[in-house]
């Protein structure tokens, strides 16, 4: 996201570590990020497919929602808790937060009356019956103020939504990460794929750990209190196993992982149907069909999109942009892509967008137009490079 | 030979009135990983300040502007199959094309190396 923001860019409580390592800074969602270090984007890239990248991820908009009094006297009183704070939020998401475990976390999207992608969250529910009744809820940094202000609403008089500013997040990942952690926070090695935990450190005080990413590679996003997070960015990198990763390198392997950037792959226009994002809608919501646009998406689940979003694999070696129109072989217009560039593990061109679902089968020849010319490219499943969460 | 600077960091070599033409180290730093690159073919006439080639890094695209007015020689074959090669020796062996003058009077409105490595500074 590039949004433009008023004012000064805001600053992670690890804006002095990247300007102090040689980052190269820009704008992104409103923060000076790091775009790159002094290894550059595919050096960076191929270390965190490698070893374990550590990312500043502080710019997101990391919250708890907490009804007025948490926990319960038995199992059943906290699954009451549970349910009275995940009615709330899902007022506005097409997920079963309802039912999620204790313990696990949840890729969900606030939905628009009419069923558009106001954003993309993560929402975990604690594993400790003494927080039952709060929800762990991460949104993107471009759209936090307005993702706040809409959960917030949901859960006037009901739950307080409390921003997790005075926090860092930092996040681990790579084949190397889980040994690295083991290091630090032993407890964390158990976790398995889109669980957290919360525990107590000697040197960090409260942390929060969740074993997730956005790289397609195994990983930890670690909340820390941002007066521990120079001291704990410092002890992961005191480990040769670990380098820092600016956004560059985040952005291409989150696009060979398949990923959605918001804002780009995601926007107000698109459903989780023309997302192709439809296991987010559980089977619970859909028999209940009450959420956001439930109308609309019920209807497209059952009918069809007249275009969703795909991979896209430009056959040649140019890369194809945002923005690059998707033909047919008659040189019609039949989709767009929402994000490209170059895939380092692949080693080449990768691609996303969106094409018209007659065309949307894997393996459809396809044409991108890139200057004025017809490259030769074909759907692609995705994620181009396979994952390799912890299940 | 002379070799001459834009300020859209071009360099320009000159031999009699065929002049090498590539990205400045400070460009192709600026740039990072070049991963990608579309150079215009033998013959093809260009215009100075005009979009002559296109080279692109794992974030980006963006145009390489011809310094003069001519036509083209030759294109770099080595870098086009090994993009990479701009970031290693951008002002060498990392060279974009080679241009025939139509006009060397162009010459004297670019810059030399001490006016580029100032011009530079500024950025």
């Amino acid at each position: 996201m590039s949004e433009a923001s008023a004012g000064p860019l805001k600053k992670t409580p690890l804006h002095g570590l990247h300007t102090r390592l040689g980052a190269r800074m820009a704008e992104f969602g409103g923060y000076d990020m790091p775009i790159q270090y002094a290894d550059g984007i595919m050096a960076e890239h191929n270390w965190t497919r490698a070893n374990a990248g550590l990312f500043d991820v502080s710019h997101m908009g990391p919250s708890f929602l907490a009804l007025p009094e948490l926990g319960g006297k038995t199992p059943e009183e906290c699954d009451e808790a549970h349910r009275k704070v995940s009615a709330l939020v899902e007022k506005l998401v097409p997920s079963d937060i309802t039912g999620l475990a204790p313990g696990k976390v949840q890729l969900t999207v606030l939905l628009n009356e009419n069923g558009g992608i106001i954003d993309d969250l993560m929402i975990g529910r604690p594993a400790d019956p003494a927080r039952a009744g709060m929800l762990y809820i991460v949104v993107n940094a471009g759209t936090k103020e307005n993702d706040f202000a809409l959960i917030a609403k949901a859960a006037q008089g009901e739950a307080e939504l409390r921003r997790a500013d005075d926090r860092a997040l930092i996040a681990l990942q790579g084949p190397k990460a889980e040994e690295v952690v083991a290091g630090i926070f032993p407890q964390a090695v158990a976790l398995t794929f889109m669980n957290f935990i919360r525990l107590e450190h000697t040197d960090y005080g409260r942390v929060l750990i969740t074993r997730c990413g956005y790289t397609g590679e195994d990983g930890f996003e670690i909340l820390v209190p941002a007066e521990q997070a120079e001291a704990f960015a410092n002890r992961l990198l005191s480990d040769d196993r670990v380098r820092l990763i600016g956004l560059g390198a985040r952005d291409s392997l989150r696009l060979e992982a398949g990923l959605c950037l918001y804002g780009h792959d995601l926007d107000e226009t698109k459903t989780p149907v023309a997302a192709s994002l439809s296991w987010m809608i559980s089977k619970a919501r859909r028999e209940r069909g009450d959420f956001p646009g439930a109308q609309r998406i019920l209807g497209e689940l059952k009918s069809g999109v007249p275009s969703k979003r795909v991979g896209v694999k430009p056959l040649g070696r140019a890369p194809a942009r945002e923005g690059t129109e998707i033909q047919n072989d008659a040189g019609e217009t039949i989709g767009v892509i929402t994000s490209g560039g170059f895939g380092p593990t692949v080693n080449g061109p990768v691609a996303q967008g969106y094409v018209d679902t007659t065309y949307a089968r894997a393996g459809t020849p396809v044409k991108l137009l890139v200057r004025g010319k017809q490259l030769d490219a074909e759907i692609a499943t995705l994620p181009f490079v396979p994952a390799r969460y912890k299940r | 030979m002379t070799t001459y600077y834009t300020n859209e960091h071009e360099w320009i070599s000159v031999d009699g009135d065929v002049g090498t033409v590539g990205i400045t180290k400070f460009a192709a730093e600026k740039l990072g990983d070049v991963v990608f690159v579309e150079l215009p073919d033998a013959g093809k006439a260009v215009k100075k300040d005009a979009d002559m080639a296109v080279v692109e890094s794992v974030k980006a695209a963006s145009d390489v502007y011809a310094p003069v007015t001519g036509e083209i020689v030759e294109g770099n074959a080595a870098i086009v199959d090994e993009p990479a090669k701009v970031n290693e020796d951008p002002e060498g062996a990392g060279w974009f094309v080679k241009i025939k003058l139509a006009d060397k009077g162009q010459l004297s409105g670019l810059m030399d190396k001490a006016a580029y490595d100032a011009f530079c500074a500024t950025q």
